[in-house]
């Protein structure tokens, strides 16, 4: 389909990351491969965001690897992911300018970025408001136009942070409806959330976080219905887990 | 205290009568201010962002460095063009001394560490929000810097009018360079100074008064620009 190579799977090996003695990511090992929406699904502290940041590559690991298949490769992975924070930060420009933007920074022509951003807007809903100040749009209008400036960039895959934590339940509505066209767009979802309702939506696939170490991995469904450790059931029940 | 007073109206009558030596003196003010402040501008703020952004060995010291130069003594600034300037010195042959251009020299190096500075500081205070968001959508430091200048503009411009203040209201630089020669080199303040101490009041207190209603008339309307720009770009 793709006619670039594929930059997944995304391979962490033993993956730690530590601020002084305190092991935030603690030994994670998993890989991350095309198709199914994952979800990172674990109480507050558990390491997620963490997590996301190292496989964005934000943060570097304090030790163990993380690999690309596409690293050494043709493509560079760091351009074919896009991420999508919890907060996300809106330039001082309009709407339509944050979009061009991201376009600019990576590399598209001058020419084509306007329809290009524009076409991105439409397709969550922000056309009619594309000469307004970002900074003056809704949270949740925000979150869509985070959305659209990473989604214009069609990454491979995309990275999103806790997306609808400030979100209202229409707000958090229009978000997830977006995911869900990215997915079917052919992107790969990687979403952190803490919110089991919202996981129990979106995900295909949970990898539940506890204390910076993997827990459980499993296809949603049976993550949900069939929890094997301890502490993957207490969360499901709604059991205060620390 | 009656004297005061009667200075005072007939100060207002020289700048109600547009008293023509009153207007050269501030025309020369603004002209060597704004063109100072301008280049020290296009100096400052690029600088002060670069050391906001990039990451280089001395990088703590240089922001250190900066703004201890912000408290510069007027009179050292202008003892130093003065040196530099003068016929014996190493830039003697351009025959700058007492000119304009030596007067504006000195404001421009008095206000680009006040420009870098704060630039530094408003442009490393909005990096701290920016930083992961620009380095996602795949931003080096080059790119990063450039949209930091552009969207610390309102700061930015604050910054610049601290830096006209600065350079409309010193003396001690544009005296010492400009030697404050009648319809050459003498501004407002250099003017107010010598007229003070000759005992002539009414124009000391008429460009007293112009110089204060300059302030605010330009911090006024930057505020203004601001306040609209901001409103439309949030």
């Amino acid at each position: 389909m793709r006619a670039v190579a594929s930059i997944l799977p995304l391979v962490l090996d033993n993956v730690v990351f530590a601020v002084g003695a305190a092991r935030l990511i603690d030994g994670l090992s998993f890989t991350l491969d095309r198709g199914p929406r994952t979800v990172i699904l674990g109480p507050n502290g558990a390491g997620k965001s963490l997590t996301l940041r190292l496989c964005h590559g934000l943060i570097a690991p304090g030790a163990g690897r993380l690999t690309w298949r596409g690293d050494g490769g043709a493509v560079s992975p760091a351009r074919r992911q896009a991420m999508v924070f919890q907060s996300p930060v809106m330039l001082r420009r309009s709407a339509l300018a944050n979009v061009v933007y991201g376009l600019a920074v990576n590399g598209v022509a001058r020419r084509r970025r306007r329809d290009l951003a524009m076409a991105a807007l439409d397709r969550v809903g922000l056309a009619n408001l594309a000469e307004r100040s970002a900074r003056a749009l809704s949270t949740g209008e925000q979150q869509r136009l985070a959305l659209a400036r990473a989604w214009a960039l069609r990454p491979e895959v995309l990275f999103l942070d806790e997306p609808t934590a400030n979100l209202d339940p229409a707000a958090t509505r229009a978000v997830e409806a977006i995911i869900d066209a990215v997915h079917g767009s052919g992107t790969k979802i990687v979403m952190t959330t803490h919110d089991l309702a919202q996981a129990r939506r979106l995900a295909d696939e949970v990898l539940f976080l506890h204390h910076g170490r993997l827990v459980e991995r499993a296809p949603a469904e049976a993550f949900f219905n069939r929890p094997v450790s301890p502490e993957a059931r207490a969360f499901i029940k709604g059991e205060l887990l620390w | 205290m009656s004297d005061i007073w009667s200075a005072f109206g007939r100060a207002l009558g020289l700048i109600a009568s547009l008293d023509a030596n009153l207007f050269a003196i501030i025309g020369l003010s603004l002209k060597v201010s704004f063109t100072a402040v301008a280049l020290a501008a296009a100096i400052g703020l690029p600088l002060g962002a670069a050391v906001a952004v990039f990451r280089f060995p001395g990088r703590g010291a240089v922001a250190a460095f900066l703004n201890a130069l912000m408290g510069l003594p007027p009179v050292v600034v202008g003892l130093l063009v003065y040196l530099m300037l003068s016929r014996a010195g190493p830039l003697g042959v351009l025959g700058l001394l007492f000119t304009p251009t030596a007067m504006i020299v000195a404001q421009c190096l008095l206000v680009v560490p006040i420009v870098a500075a704060l630039t530094r500081q408003a442009v490393e205070d909005l990096w701290r929000e920016y930083a992961e968001q620009l380095r996602s959508l795949g931003a080096g430091p080059g790119r990063a810097w450039r949209t930091l200048l552009w969207d610390a503009r309102f700061t930015l411009a604050t910054v610049v009018l601290a830096g006209f203040g600065r350079a409309i209201a010193e003396v001690g630089a544009v005296m010492i360079v400009g030697g404050n020669i009648d319809h050459v080199t003498r501004v407002m303040t250099t003017a107010i100074a010598l007229e003070t101490s000759k005992g002539d009041l009414e124009l000391a207190l008429g460009l007293g008064t112009v110089l204060i209603a300059l302030s605010f008339t330009v911090s006024g309307a930057a505020q203004a620009v601001k306040d609209r720009a901001q409103g439309r770009a949030g």
